[in-house]
């Protein structure tokens, strides 16, 4: 395995609409590791994972990837992640396979349908592989979402509220599917309501007081 | 190189897929051209004079309709965040769907075309700088289109919106759509107005997709 990989943010903050949602987030982690955000409603859980996606931009504060901002380098950055929000991104007109298949292309990546159906069958839904999107119910979408991680490789994880309308077939394959990306050396970085067995983990939390604690 | 084509060929998927949109566009067009001939009466004079126009706006017109969901169906689903995600960078994505919304709602106006024009009487001699006008001129309506389209992403009622905000800025290429094909009829040379047709694309061409990356970035804060 290559070298470890490094991901520190150092006193973050982000304004909206002239409202402070954090101020001073800092965690510092390795490959291998996970990282938990908890936090109530509107604590700015998915403001910090776009952000840390960059999609967003910070109001203040440093994220650095081995050392190096990641402001530097965006293209470089994005190559590095797999996002997942909220939305699941998966066209009703096309079958989850050509989903799966028309996102690793935009990752510059081309996956036979050998390895893009590996994914969906490590999600489960093998099976629904030529099904178009608009007949999957709301659990399946998100199967075929998940289906993203496994399809195309990225050292960084950037999960918000993964669980959402998963049964419990699919919250054991996303805990090994993370299992997994963590041995191989992979980061995780999710917002989490409870749910999701990330194993070992540390945890964020976001909104107890205007400063968010620190992660060990 | 291969995303854009991914996103290029994702479009037209969709567009084959769903073809009820594109449709209503070609719809539009014909219905409304020949709406003229019924209005205005059927004296070939007329009709003449007024043909080029008559296309022209109306086809410009018609590409307005499919641009308010170039951007605001991506947008809700979530697939935009994958693409201003993907590493390759979004102003040449952007073109992608600018190109694929070309294909989508121009192409068939512009094959279309030459019957309409049989229909409002234009002389024969003008049909090709007609084809070559909205050839040269309606890629830069997309493009224009694709920043106005971004522009409105967060905006409810979009669909107006675009039109006013876009509009002023189809003028130039009426101007000299119109004025290509009107010189052929009269037995001119086109040429000088379909040169100044390419420069608008010239123009156009390097600067929307950045504007509208830039939109596009903006809205998704």
């Amino acid at each position: 395995m290559a070298d470890p990989d490094q991901f520190v943010a150092a006193d973050l903050a982000c304004i909206r609409g002239e409202r402070l949602v954090f101020g001073k987030v800092r965690f510092d982690i390795a490959s291998g590791d996970a990282l938990a955000l908890v936090g109530p409603n509107g604590s700015g859980k998915s403001t910090l994972l776009r952000l840390l996606a960059g999609l967003l931009p910070a109001s203040g504060g440093r994220l650095a990837w081995n050392g190096a901002p990641v402001g530097d380098e965006p293209d470089a950055h994005r190559a590095r992640l797999h996002y997942l929000g909220h939305l699941d991104a998966v066209k009703p007109a096309l079958t989850p396979l050509e989903n799966l298949a028309f996102h690793a292309r935009l990752r510059g990546e081309i996956r036979d349908a050998a390895a893009l159906k590996a994914a969906l069958d490590a999600l489960g839904i093998a099976g629904l592989a030529d099904l178009p999107g608009r007949f999957l119910s709301q659990g399946q979408r998100r199967r075929a979402a998940l289906a993203r991680l496994r399809a195309t490789r990225a050292p960084l994880w950037l999960l918000d509220e993964p669980t959402l309308g998963l049964d419990a077939d699919a919250l054991v394959r996303l805990a090994d599917l993370i299992d997994s990306h963590r041995s191989q050396g992979g980061i995780v970085i999710a917002a989490t309501h409870g749910g999701l067995d990330l194993g070992p983990h540390t945890t964020l939390e976001l909104g107890t007081a205007r400063n968010a604690g620190a992660a060990a | 190189m291969n995303a854009l084509l991914a996103v290029l060929q994702r479009d037209l998927r969709l567009a084959w897929r769903a073809p009820g949109d594109s449709l209503n566009v070609v719809l539009f067009f014909v219905l409304t051209v020949v709406l003229f001939p019924l209005g205005i009466g059927p004296e070939i004079e007329t009709l003449q004079r007024i043909s080029v126009g008559v296309i022209w706006v109306m086809a410009l017109l018609a590409c307005l309709l499919a641009l308010d969901r170039l951007f605001r169906d991506d947008a809700e689903d979530g697939s935009l965040d994958l693409i201003a995600l993907s590493p390759v960078a979004l102003e040449l994505l952007v073109l992608s769907k600018a190109l694929a919304h070309w294909l989508i709602s121009a192409v068939p106006l512009i094959v279309i075309s030459p019957l309409l024009a049989i229909a409002l009487h234009m002389p024969v001699e003008a049909f090709p700088a007609l084809l070559g006008s909205l050839l040269l001129g309606t890629p830069t309506l997309s493009l224009i289109g694709a920043i106005g389209a971004a522009l409105t992403l967060g905006a409810r009622r979009a669909g107006v919106l675009i039109g006013l905000l876009v509009l002023p800025l189809y003028i130039p290429v009426l101007i000299f759509g119109v004025a290509a094909v009107d010189a052929a009829a009269q037995g001119l040379p086109s040429q000088p107005h379909l040169l100044l047709l390419g420069g608008l694309l010239a123009l156009f061409l390097p600067v929307a997709p950045v504007a509208a990356a830039a939109a596009i970035r903006q809205a998704q804060q």
